[in-house]
């Protein structure tokens, strides 16, 4: 039956109906659906794991034990599990392993715009990049066989576009395997220096053997039209190429990005007058083409930033671009806020008027840095708060140690952060580090995590206990407070930062959003006490706003947190609850 | 020939289930859909966009500026942003809504006064109603989307039933009742 179906989705089907067994990852957008998708089939084992590094361990143990196995993440995850990923490609597989990485180009929701397609040719494992959802469901299913015939683990990249657009998909059913028996093999899978320099050049035979295959790869498409023109691409930008030209152009669609075939494209580019490729992000097509002697138009016209359209591509190629209308004036930005009764608010509004340096990491909280809180300083990566931090504090002493503190969520610190703060704790920097536990990992879209209790299931499982962790590493200072409770977290901030010992202050409170928290009724403004100073405004709450000269409540925002309230000098709001 | 519809509003709307309702009609109806949605960070109450296109063939997810035959708005300022996005002879029906976004809030900008009057004055074809008001009539503030639905299927040849029918399929069946009350009420029979 054919159906719409998300990107994503159509991944995760794709997993099912190649008898994947066994899938670990960690969300990250806009990959997070596929393993939240495969999750529903009962016949695949799946879970959260604390990190992308060992959400890819995981699924190498169980393609090494015999079964298929998956593990996604988003561009920056790649990072991360980078390091088993350069060695699982010397190793090899057993069972057919597959690696989902999306990028975001645009950054959507994203930390930096890096093209992962890098990483697939540096580790020297092969690619498969699907434009739409029925090629993701075909390539997933393709790239267990790519992956258990060349004895590679294979990567397929998606990124926004796919991963987040429904297109029509086809289902078929499940195929069930026996597990692939696992034959100790210390010389394939030990990789110390001997052995490993023995696995290199198996590595490199089976690159040219899957070059030779890329020619003749189903994946790699001649769609022959007018010769005036031929269009090398891939991912995306096929489809806007497609959109523009029609016929009207010849196009070789690149499915497998890595390698990418020598004899298919110079065929291609005899065929046609003139060469262009359309490639998001960095010229990895066009440096191809480059080696092999051909003259290309590419990054010359094309941006090396930001995500393509069909408009851009028409107007880089000098094609007429259509036009709407636009109003004069300048209209208001509408950014993300934190949301109606976020417990981060709390912390923030503390950290913002003592004037505290904040560090921060990747999560909702991120939003920490938006006016009018306009607290957090620095975030560069998961995790990154805590060390930098440290090292702060190393460089300035004294001078910085009272003054600054590290800002990491719960499922970052599992992430990442632990690391950290072992390091703080053995090289003894007195550094102040808040985490701000919610419950949930909340910027993905609520997903389970080590300190919640529960598994993707939403089943029990272990909960780690983040007091006692903190205490195990060495900790003596480990402070609870409730974000809501604006005048306990001044008091509990500011006696870490003053005291000469490393301490972790736990905000804890659940995310305003999750299902299970109960909320107050919305807050009343009394009008005759609001005289207008937007004191309660200070602390950027989507749900207040100044309506002819007093305090306005939005009603279908407000929580009932009280956060204003603690802020109100004249006691005009008033608890919806009396 | 593809067409194009824009749905626009803030983080939280609702917007998915306009997406999805139209989708699921239009695949039935025979054509190619393509419905490509934003998630993660631009979710938290900022400006979301959902690009609805269908026809024989649809190759693109997006849609681009001076393409859209329709853009459905949940918030007046929202259906002004994306203007440019809308086809000369396009249309925007949009709820008058007005949510003011964190620049107004804090007093760093001002929430634009008559922009439905402005776009008119532009040429524009313009279908405004209170669609809050409605969906609270029908019984939820929640169902403004679909009483936007309702609205854009004036436009639409499908009979209200193949509407109708779609809702029942996709609404649990404690909500079929009060969206199909919304839906009456958008489409103004």
């Amino acid at each position: 039956m054919k159906q719409l179906m998300l990107g994503n989705k159509a991944f995760a089907r794709g997993l099912y109906e190649a008898g994947c067994c066994v899938v670990s990852s960690y969300p990250g957008t806009p990959s997070t659906e596929v393993t939240e998708e495969a999750a529903k089939f009962d016949d695949i084992y799946c879970e959260w794991a604390p990190n992308e590094k060992v959400a890819m361990e995981t699924a190498f143990g169980a393609s090494l034990a015999g079964r298929r196995s998956f593990c996604g993440m988003k561009h920056v995850g790649l990072n991360v599990a980078a390091d088993p990923l350069y060695t699982c490609s010397y190793t090899g597989v057993n069972a057919g392993m597959v690696i989902c990485v999306a990028d975001d180009a645009g950054m959507h929701s994203s930390q930096n715009e890096q093209d992962s397609r890098h990483h697939a040719i540096a580790a020297k494992v092969p690619m498969l990049e699907p434009s739409d959802s029925a090629e993701a469901l075909a390539f997933a299913k393709a790239a267990f066989e790519l992956s258990e015939e060349y004895d590679t683990p294979v990567i397929i990249k998606m990124c926004t576009r796919v991963a987040h657009s429904q297109s029509v998909v086809e289902t078929a059913d499940r195929v069930e395997l026996p597990v692939k028996k696992y034959e100790k093999n210390i010389a394939k899978y030990v990789m110390m220096p001997g052995n490993a320099i023995r696995r290199h050049p198996v590595v490199e035979d089976r690159m040219k053997r899957l070059a030779e295959y890329a020619d003749s790869c189903p994946f790699n498409r001649v769609e022959m039209g007018d010769t005036s023109m031929g269009i090398i691409t891939d991912s995306t930008s096929y489809m806007y190429a497609r959109e523009v030209f029609g016929d009207k152009a010849s196009i070789l669609k690149i499915g497998m990005v890595n390698p990418l075939p020598v004899g298919l494209i110079r065929d291609f580019a005899a065929k046609v007058d003139r060469l262009v490729v359309i490639e998001e992000l960095d010229p990895i097509i066009e440096n191809h083409c480059r080696q092999l002697g051909l003259d290309v138009v590419g990054k010359d016209v094309f941006p090396i930033n930001g995500e393509f359209s069909q408009n851009l591509i028409a107007e880089k190629l000098g094609m007429p671009v259509p036009a709407g209308v636009k109003l004069e004036e300048q209209l208001p930005v509408r950014p993300p806020v934190m949301c109606a009764g976020c417990p981060h608010r709390g912390i923030f509004y503390t950290l913002s008027k003592n004037k505290v340096t904040v560090l921060g990491d990747i999560g909702c909280y991120t939003l920490g840095a938006v006016a009018p809180l306009s607290s957090i300083e620095m975030t560069l990566c998961m995790g990154g708060s805590i060390s930098a931090t440290h090292g702060f504090n190393k460089a300035l002493g004294r001078e910085s140690e009272g003054r600054t503190v590290a800002v990491i969520g719960d499922s970052t610190f599992m992430h990442s952060g632990m690391t950290g703060l072992a390091n703080i704790a053995y090289n003894q920097s007195n550094s102040t580090v808040i985490i701000l536990d919610n419950s949930i990992t909340g910027m993905t879209g609520h997903q389970q995590n080590p300190t919640t209790g529960y598994n993707i299931k939403g089943d029990p499982a272990g909960k780690i206990d983040l007091e006692a962790l903190c205490r195990a590493m060495g900790f003596e200072r480990v402070r609870i407070v409730d974000p809501y409770d604006l005048k306990e977290c001044d008091t509990v901030i500011k006696e870490e930062l003053a005291v000469d010992a490393p301490s972790v202050i736990i905000s804890r409170r659940p995310c305003a959003l999750l299902k299970y928290v109960k909320h107050k009724k919305p807050l009343i403004v009394d009008n005759d006490r609001c005289v207008g100073c937007k004191s309660c405004m200070r602390i950027g709450c989507p749900a207040i706003s100044m309506k002819n000269g007093k305090a306005a409540i939005d009603t279908t925002l407000c929580v009932g947190c009280g956060v204003c309230q603690q802020l109100c000098g004249t006691k005009a709001l008033i608890s919806g609850e009396e | 020939m593809t067409k194009n519809v824009m749905i626009v509003g803030v983080g939280g709307q609702g917007s998915l289930l306009a997406s999805k309702l139209l989708g699921h009609i239009l695949l039935q109806e025979g054509y190619d859909v393509k419905v490509s949605e934003v998630h993660g960070m631009s979710q938290r109450g900022g400006s979301v966009v959902t690009y609805v296109r269908f026809g024989e063939k649809v190759y693109s997810p997006i849609i681009d500026k001076g393409e859209a035959d329709f853009i459905i708005s949940f918030e007046q300022l929202e259906a002004a942003r994306y203007l440019e996005y809308l086809k000369p002879e396009g249309r925007i029906v949009t709820n008058i809504q007005k949510i003011d976004p964190m620049p107004v809030i804090i007093g760093a900008a001002e929430y634009p006064e008559d922009l439905i009057g402005k776009m008119q004055a532009k040429g524009v074809a313009v279908d405004a109603m209170d669609c809050l008001s409605l969906a609270e009539e029908a019984g939820s503030s929640k169902a403004v989307n679909i009483v936007l639905m309702g609205r854009l299927s004036r436009y639409f040849d499908f009979p209200a039933e193949t509407w109708e029918k779609a809702i029942k399929e996709l609404v649990p069946e404690k909500f079929t009742e009060l969206n199909l009350k919304a839906f009456a009420l958008g489409r103004g029979e």
